[in-house]
């Protein structure tokens, strides 16, 4: 039974998230946890990187993780796992989206993106776990592109020693209903992949 | 008991009505601007959005004399504009309750300074009141409620982005009804404090002094019975006083410690610290931002073994700078958690991702132009998704300072003699908030400038709410719009333009016309609505024809986040030839208007469901 767990959501602006933020610390309060979530969202526009904290525990205090004590990274965009990277714990676990949503500095400017092989190497040099999702093509695949984040929870979901109704529950209480079905299908659907076969195997 | 999750700013907003708040006024303001946003969904009250959070203040304090109970909310810098009414409101004194909610910002986030207004409540002589989770903002508006109609005194309920911005747990079960007591009827006997002449203010100057001595001894015996003020006893000869988020990291850096936590952080219940610092063997205060109360300790004789001596005066505390702090002082045994990966790690270059303006921003070709007029023109900005302008790959802004500024520091800007033209970019939430004034006294001095109002038709980067342009109130219902060229006209501007924000050539037209226009102020009035506006339309999306595409990269220029480099180059500069992300785009053409091959064209007739 889990009584502790540091997260951080990374990503981009428009990546929904916050959402499956509020959604995490949801479930840490229905497994009977305290639970807080931070992020900090200061300008409305798009594109920007995002970075949300939750974290569970008996009693939880401070409302964002310490740095370098993460235990799961979620990264919802390549290139963000690498930028958040210092703050797992070394060993801890990184789930990451394959999608890569260039940056200004690298479509304006002179920076390059690094390429996916470098970043994922980088990844392995901390972490003990990296579980590398394809989300959007999976989305896609289910109907909307925007419930890119419902994939990743249920990547997160299968890696945890949890009950997977009380995800499932949280989710189809925080979003609209008009992505339910949607949602619904996508959780099946990533049942029947590979890598989830693969994550059940391994969960501790 | 079921729990549920609202951020600290949610919280208010529920404490706030269930402690009988009846009518609330704002500008919004990031970390601030949901508490009335959530407060404006609740029956049976009223809330507005106000022009400024003077108007907001000035709102409330009429209410609040008219017997209601009340609350102003704003961010850090917006009680800087309330300030002329809040200092005097000391002296006026309150009827119904008011609180006025300060949302700081440590860090600066999203703002121009992270200055520490609890210093207003000693400033200004008035309590300030500090939660540490929602659950406790949820509780401490109505004990500052309390406390405001108990004393007669305006009340500060200070947040903070970490607390504004952070879930955490509170009871879900919420009242069906408000209790409250209701004022007698407004009475014009009585009523002498309330219209503040000097011979009042001379009057109630000691009587102010008095009510603070009295609510320091509130705080001394009744905040601690009622949990505003908290000791929690350790088992570690350490003692801690703290207050706000801060106290979480100090309690979780140091769970063994005996704790203060003031839940009232102004004015101090010294003679409550002298005897818990008696108690304890070393004595420190853990704070965010300023030493405000490690000051006042010293000054009341109170021995510090340690404070801003290890924990930072700058920037938003976290768990990591206290625990550095900690292991600085002493006072942990240990080091900090292993922050180097156990294999060596890989370094690889992240390239920044900096904010931008949005795909289809009204303001993009605005900027474009700017930028090709920056050799000739001086640009004096404001506060606002506009304040962008000053990135790439724009750089188009010489100075910014504060809501309002840009047109007061275009015309002084000329006086002091320069030959370069001056150009002011203001928003249009901006101007009605406080361009107004200033414009007023650019005509009256016939200033030599241009101010171009970029008229998105929103409030945006707070996160799109209306105001006096718009026309629609916080509670939904249709309010008088004001339209902003019959103003300016009216005020004296001779020369008023209105131009569609999208059109880069009319934009630049306008620009050049109202640079050489030399009676009084010019004004263009940028007009295209915010995308996130119900008003913005979505239009086919472009794409780049690379047959014709020479890889100038023009339309990089536009600074767009749909635009991208492509990896086909171009065979004659071995460049590469541009692409546009297809999710991104919203087809407002501004690319499509800068390509000097005619590269970029519309390509779909229109969008699918769901984008």
């Amino acid at each position: 039974m889990i009584d502790q767990m540091n997260f951080l959501f990374v990503g981009v602006g428009g990546q929904g998230v916050l959402t499956a933020s509020d959604i995490a610390a949801q479930v840490g309060l229905d497994l009977g946890l305290d639970a807080k979530k931070s992020e900090v969202h200061g300008f409305a526009q798009r594109g920007g990187v995002v970075e949300s904290h939750i974290r569970w525990a008996p009693s939880v205090g401070s409302p964002t993780c310490e740095y370098g004590t993460v235990d799961v990274l979620m990264s919802f965009e390549l290139l963000e796992a690498a930028r958040w990277l210092d703050w797992l714990k070394p060993g801890g676990t990184v789930i990451v989206n394959r999608q890569q949503i260039t940056p200004m500095s690298a479509s304006v400017g002179d920076a390059v993106y690094p390429a996916e092989e470098e970043i994922l190497a980088a990844l392995k040099a901390r972490a003990g776990r990296v579980v590398v999702v394809d989300a959007l093509p999976l989305a896609e695949q289910a109907g909307n592109s925007r419930t890119v984040n419902t994939i990743m929870l249920a990547a997160l979901s299968t890696l945890l020693d949890t009950d997977p109704a009380v995800w499932e529950t949280a989710i189809l209480r925080r979003v609209p209903d008009k992505y339910n079905d949607v949602n619904r299908q996508q959780s099946l659907q990533y049942q029947m992949t590979p890598q989830y076969r693969e994550h059940r195997a391994r969960r501790p | 008991m079921t729990k549920i999750l609202l951020s600290g700013n949610e919280a208010i907003a529920l404490g706030a009505w269930e402690a009988g708040v009846q009518y609330a006024s704002a500008y919004p303001g990031t970390p601030s601007t949901e508490i009335l946003e959530n407060f404006a969904r609740y029956p049976g009250i009223r809330a507005e959005w106000a022009s400024n959070e003077k108007v907001a203040l000035d709102n409330v304090i009429g209410a609040s004399f008219g017997g209601a109970r009340v609350l102003a909310t704003m961010k850090h810098v917006g009680v800087n504009v309330a300030a002329d009414s809040l200092m005097s409101l000391s002296y006026t004194g309150v009827r119904g309750g008011l609180v006025l909610v300060s949302a700081d910002d440590p860090g600066a986030f999203s703002s121009q300074n992270e200055q520490d207004n609890r210093q207003y409540a000693r400033f200004g002589k008035f309590p300030c009141i500090e939660p540490a989770d929602s659950a406790e903002a949820r509780r401490f508006v109505g004990i500052a409620l309390e406390v405001s109609e108990g004393f007669e005194t305006p009340v500060i309920l200070r947040s903070t982005t970490r607390l504004s911005h952070s879930k955490s747990a509170v009871e879900a079960r919420v009242p069906e009804k408000r209790e409250f007591q209701p004022l007698p009827p407004f009475n014009r006997e009585g009523g002498a404090n309330r219209v503040i002449i000097p011979a009042v203010a001379r009057r109630r100057h000691p009587e102010i002094e008095q009510r603070l001595r009295d609510v320091a001894a509130w705080a001394e015996g009744t905040a601690f019975e009622i949990g505003l003020n908290t000791i929690f006893w350790g088992t570690q000869p350490l003692g801690i006083v703290t207050t706000g988020v801060a106290y979480q990291y100090a309690r979780e850096i140091f769970p063994n410690a005996s704790i203060l936590k003031l839940g009232m952080s102004y004015p101090l219940p010294l003679q409550a610290i002298r005897d818990f610092a008696a108690q304890v063997e070393t004595l420190i205060v853990v704070e965010e931002l300023d030493p405000f109360i490690e000051e006042q300790l010293q000054a009341a004789g109170i021995a510090i073994a340690h404070g801003k001596d290890c924990f930072p005066l700058c920037g938003e505390l976290t768990l990591e700078k206290v625990r550095q702090g900690a292991l600085k002082a002493g006072l942990l045994e240990g080091e900090a958690p292993e922050a180097l990966p156990e294999k060596p790690g890989i370094q690889i270059n992240v390239p920044s991702r900096p904010p931008a303006l949005c795909p289809g921003c009204p303001h993009r070709a605005f900027f474009y132009d700017m930028a090709r007029q920056k050799r000739k023109a001086i640009i004096a900005g404001d506060i606002g998704c506009y304040s962008m302008g000053v990135l790439e790959p724009f750089k188009a802004m010489d100075m910014l300072i504060s809501m309002g500024a840009s047109i007061g520091m275009a015309h002084g800007f000329k006086q002091a003699g320069g030959q370069e033209g001056v150009v002011a970019t203001i928003g249009d939430s901006t101007f009605f908030h406080s361009g107004l004034s200033p414009l007023a006294a650019a005509v009256y001095n016939k200033a030599q400038i241009t101010v171009a109002i970029l008229d998105n038709r929103i409030t945006a980067m707070t996160g799109q709410q209306n105001h006096p342009g718009t026309g629609i109130t916080l509670q939904g219902a249709q309010g008088h719009d004001i339209d902003i060229a019959p103003v300016v006209k009216a005020m004296g501007v001779t020369f008023v333009e209105e131009v569609n924000a999208w059109n880069v050539k009319a934009v630049e037209t306008a620009l050049k016309a109202a640079l050489a226009h030399e009676d009084g102020p010019a004004v263009i009035i940028v007009r295209g609505a915010c995308v996130f506006t119900p008003h913005f339309h979505l239009q086919p999306r472009m794409r780049v024809d690379h047959d014709k595409c020479v890889a100038c990269h023009a339309c990089l220029r536009v600074g767009c986040p749909a635009i991208l480099k492509s990896e086909v180059l171009y065979e004659k500069n071995n460049r590469a030839k541009t692409m546009i992300d297809p999710l991104l785009c919203t087809g407002c053409t501004v690319c499509m208007q800068v390509c000097p091959t005619n590269a970029i064209n519309p390509f779909e007739e229109s969008y699918g469901e769901g984008v």
